[in-house]
């Protein structure tokens, strides 16, 4: 369902025509290989004599280790070597990274591969084996010898911060950081507005931990070239430019001799935008031993090894006048950490400091605070949406809280705030820009979509006293707030990297083009997008371009793929290289043509003169022409070949507005969704195809949280769900197939007007479906169900309601 | 190393000793010596190097391994590799005929139903399976007849369009 189709344009930068190619349905390059199995993922790839890495894991949450016997492990055949943390101390130059040193004070407790003194989670690395195959690796490891002296489990984030345990002891308290965001017109205005207020709520959340669950493992080879001093590092990561700096770093290596390959990546969803222990041993090792040494990661050691998702607990309050119109939000978030800091672990609550507020037209009275803490548990870190899921959560629910309060529709009450499509672009209460938007027409288009008016009127006559089956339907509207960037926000953020990301445009002799990116696709079609904005730039098929990536010594420069980042950063940078290219083509057209740059159009590939449109010369004829530099302007370098590295003005701002309707069981506890209704607006859309796979993918895994998933651990530190026959991870007879719609608000601040969409559908879903659950049984005085809301929880909630008399 | 013989009776399961298998994989015969503990999955990845084949958990929940075993879709993380002896297993690189891909393979592209791949070989040998026994399914038909295959990218949304419009021809 298309708002506003894409008509093909002049882009007043170069003149060429865009929209040709962008915005058609093109299939994807990249599927026949991953169809026919020809892909080669990190496991597949062959690498003779190496050696297999096996890690000695901690049964114990939190326990001291007193000694470790390695010398059976070391006697059984293949085994080559086995190291603790003692042994491999002088390889490391520095620990582990964290890039996200949120605050001055920020408490990081120094973390290394393998941990010396004291495990502080169930899997933290105590010891590992090399032998000459992984069967023998993992027998070995399973031979060594580790004392514990066991000590108490942290597993309650609130609790954590008595210190009653300190899992860290050179820290002295688990606290590691609070970060503070207060934006006031006036001193004393939130408080003021909290006393001011017609309505108020108080709300309190919890974002249960996730397993991020992508179904290819983590996988990692190391190949050394021991008489050169150079090493490849092939890993299943979203992110081979910041792990070439970082192994670089820890391990003191030059960088120049770092090379990072990300083959096929079996999905990430965040959880491989990391820099990890594995990775890091797997390079010490293979120097120290001369062969290439592998690992891979098997899913229970990928439920404990692999960092976690969300984990926060929130306490929202929303001050509102009269009419309902928000006049302060105040928040109060615990942020679980886990045992150490991950590179941008206690950054991810601070990605939605600046969306408890939502889409809604908020005066300068805004109480942010966030605390983290650590536990004994896996790290956390980022997981598809990082901070914004969370922080979209609460105020979407909140909002649904206050419309009960002041007695309208929920979706009354947003229309009352949404920040008006006139007000764009909008300066928020924090400062930040909003660059587009139209949440009423994307509300609206969803609530046509979904029958709004008929699910309500069937609510009536459905949810009675006593019945079985009660209807719901739940509203979100979001921001996704992606395109992380300009490199100057994120330094105000203590962000250790820049938002930039690098492009090069290269014209080979027949007028084939090669684009090299700094992003690192993993399932999100870059190859297909990438070559889809060139063919429109350049007049070229899109068959004519190949978009190479992911190799570090072929792609130098880049900052890879979170975020939803790719496109406005990365794909905008390729525009922008392409210009340059045209550029510099139409200096050669001129002097060929014997006329000014400024008389030559650039059209369907092709340079004429304007008025006379016979005088043309076709790209191909340029490109040919520099390559053979014959007859080049006087000055002028040969071949056509452009980078481009861009920094993007501000972030990119998609929203839109999901709508879900379910049926609970009341007698089971059984959440049925009957329809899912995604409007999202990620700006002018590439490939609608990809976008909407994204906006499925997203949705599933946001409803997912809703319904089915938890990473449950037991007061002594273990984790419970530590398969997929434990930890739910949907099948298709879970969900439900789901209609899409969009709108289309370009973005000013890029050529192409395009924002971003990887985690749309993840931000918008949890709090709709939600929603639409607490809906269904507020009418027996539920207020709240605690996520996942499996047939348990619900079930539970509404046993506690009926035991403290509210009427069914 | 432990041995039990999980089934197969046609081998003697002695400690360590490999066992003689023929097996026709993708249309190639192949006389093999494997452990009696090897797994299907790792004699088609390890021995034979057919790495389309994933392996993605170690509960055989997810289905990324699945493979056809004498035509029906089994998960080969299941299955030991001696069990296979004198059956013919196709692979995900089993089933383009002359570089031109199945129909399934070609709905899948059409309808968008892989994203990150990792799930989509096994995810296209269950799916050609499930037409095999069900020609003309129901949306919810091949929701349940899935239920074995795991994706974590599509929502599944584009994978079940792909399944329908190949069972309808298109």
């Amino acid at each position: 369902m298309t708002v506003t189709e894409q008509a093909p344009s002049t882009d007043p930068v170069s003149g060429a025509t865009v929209g040709r190619v962008i915005g058609q349905r093109l299939l994807r390059r990249e599927d026949p290989a991953l169809l026919t199995g020809e892909a080669k993922f990190t496991n597949d790839l062959a690498i003779p004599g190496a050696l297999r890495l096996a890690l000695v894991r901690s049964p114990y949450a939190h326990a001291r280790i007193l000694s470790i016997d390695t010398s059976a492990a070391v006697a059984m055949p293949g085994v080559v070597a086995v190291y603790t943390a003692t042994d491999l101390a002088s390889l490391w130059a520095a620990p582990m990274p964290c890039a996200w040193a949120v605050t001055a004070d920020m408490k990081n407790p120094a973390h290394y591969p393998l941990t010396s003194t004291k495990a502080c989670y169930v899997g933290d690395g105590v010891a590992c084996v090399l032998a000459t195959s992984e069967a023998a690796a993992r027998d070995a490891a399973e031979a060594v010898q580790v004392e514990y002296e066991p000590l108490d489990a942290v597993v309650d984030p609130e609790a954590a911060l008595r210190d009653e345990v300190v899992i860290h002891d050179e820290l002295g308290t688990n606290k590691s950081y609070t970060w503070d965001l207060k934006v006031e017109g006036h001193p004393g205005q939130v408080d003021e507005a909290f006393a001011a207020a017609a309505y108020t709520v108080s709300e309190r959340y919890v974002q249960q931990r996730l397993l991020p669950m992508a179904m290819e493992p983590r996988a990692v080879a190391a190949v050394p070239q021991p008489f050169g001093g150079d090493i490849t590092l092939y890993s299943s990561t979203q992110v081979p430019h910041i792990l070439k700096v970082m192994t670089a770093i820890t391990l003191g290596i030059p960088e120049q001799q770092v090379r990072v390959i990300a083959p096929a990546v079996g999905g990430g969803f965040g959880s491989k935008l990391d820099v990890y222990a594995e990775e890091l041993l797997c390079v010490a090792l293979s120097r120290k031993h001369g062969v290439p040494v592998r690992w891979n990661e098997e899913r229970t050691e990928n439920a404990h090894a692999t960092v976690h998702g969300r984990a926060q607990v929130q306490h929202i309050e929303l001050a509102a006048d009269a009419s309902g119109k928000l006049t302060a939000v105040r928040v109060r978030l615990i942020g679980d950490m886990g045992a150490y800091l991950q590179l941008v672990t206690p950054g991810i609550p601070i990605l939605g400091a600046f969306l408890y507020a939502g889409v809604y037209d908020l005066p300068q009275a805004y109480d942010f605070s966030c605390t983290g803490v650590f536990t004994t548990m896996t790290p956390t870190d980022a997981y598809r949406g990082a901070g914004r899921p969370e922080a979209t959560y609460a105020i979407e629910r909140s909002m649904d809280a206050m419309a009960a309060k002041v007695g309208v529709d929920p979706m009354e009450l947003r229309r009352r705030n949404y920040i008006g499509k006139e007000q764009y672009p909008y300066t928020a209460f924090s400062g930040l820009t909003y660059d587009s938007g139209d949440h009423l027409a994307a509300a609206e288009m969803a609530a046509e979509m979904a029958d709004y008016p008929g699910v309500r009127a069937r609510q009536v006559t459905q949810n009675v006293a006593g019945a079985p089956k009660r209807l719901g339907i739940g509203v979100s509207s979001y921001f996704e707030m992606c395109g992380l960037a300009p490199s100057r926000v994120l330094a105000s953020l203590n962000y250790s990297a820049g938002g930039w990301e690098s492009a090069t445009v290269r014209v080979l002799p027949t007028n084939k083009i090669q684009v090299v990116t700094g992003t690192s696709p993993h399932g999100q079609g870059h190859e297909t997008s990438w070559s889809m904005i060139v063919a429109d730039k350049m007049g070229v098929s899109p068959e004519d371009v190949v978009v190479l990536h992911s190799d570090t010594a072929i792609a130098p420069l880049g900052l890879d793929t979170y975020g939803s980042r790719s496109l406005p950063v990365g794909g905008v940078a390729i525009a922008m290289a392409c210009d340059k290219v045209i550029d510099k083509a139409r200096k050669i057209a001129a002097h060929q043509m014997e006329c000014a740059e400024e008389d030559l159009d650039f059209a369907d590939g092709s340079f004429s003169v304007k008025g006379t449109p016979e005088r043309a010369m076709p790209f191909a004829a340029i490109a040919f022409e520099a390559f053979t530099a014959h007859n080049l302007p006087d000055g002028l370098e040969p071949n056509l070949e452009a980078q481009v590295t861009y920094d993007p003005p501000n972030f990119s701002w998609p929203f839109g507005t999901h709508i879900c309707v379910v049926e609970v069981d009341t007698e089971t506890g059984q959440v049925e969704v009957l329809k899912y209704v995604a409007v999202d607006d990620c700006g002018v859309q590439v490939n609608p195809l990809i976008v909407e796979g994204q906006v499925h993918g997203g949705v599933i895994q946001g409803l997912s949280q809703a319904l089915f998933e938890e990473a449950v651990y037991d007061t002594d530190g273990n984790l419970k769900t530590t398969t997929l026959a434990e930890y739910l991870v949907p099948a298709a007879c879970d969900v439900p197939s789901l209609t899409l719609g969009h709108t289309v608000t370009p973005s000013p601040t890029n050529q192409l007007g395009v924002k971003g969409v990887g985690e749309a559908g993840t931000i918008g879903a949890t709090p709709a479906v939600m929603n639409a659950v607490v809906d269904a049984l507020s009418g027996l005085g539920v207020t709240n169900v605690q996520m996942p809301a499996s047939p348990h929880n619900v079930w539970r909630t509404l046993q506690s309601v009926s035991a403290e008399g509210g009427s069914r | 190393m432990m041995c039990t013989d999980r089934g197969h009776t046609a081998h003697s399961c002695n400690k360590g000793a490999d066992v003689q298998i023929h097996v026709t994989v993708n249309g190639t015969v192949h006389e093999s010596e494997v452990e009696p503990r090897r797994l299907l999955v790792h004699y088609v990845r390890e021995d034979l190097g057919l790495t389309g084949t994933n392996v993605g958990c170690d509960t055989s929940s997810c289905g990324a391994c699945s493979v056809h075993l004498d035509g029906e879709a089994v998960k080969s993380c299941t299955v030991l590799a001696v069990q296979a002896d004198g059956c013919e297993v196709t692979t995900i690189e089993g089933l383009a005929v002359d570089g031109v891909m199945s129909a399934m393979q070609r709905a899948f592209m059409e309808n968008h139903g892989l994203q990150c791949g990792y799930c989509t070989p096994g995810m296209v040998m269950a799916a050609t399976s499930l037409l095999r026994e069900v020609p003309d399914p129901t949306e919810r038909e091949v929701r349940e007849g899935l239920e074995g295959n795991l994706c974590r990218c599509t929502g599944y949304h584009n994978i079940v369009k792909a399944v329908l419009a190949c069972a309808a021809g298109n």
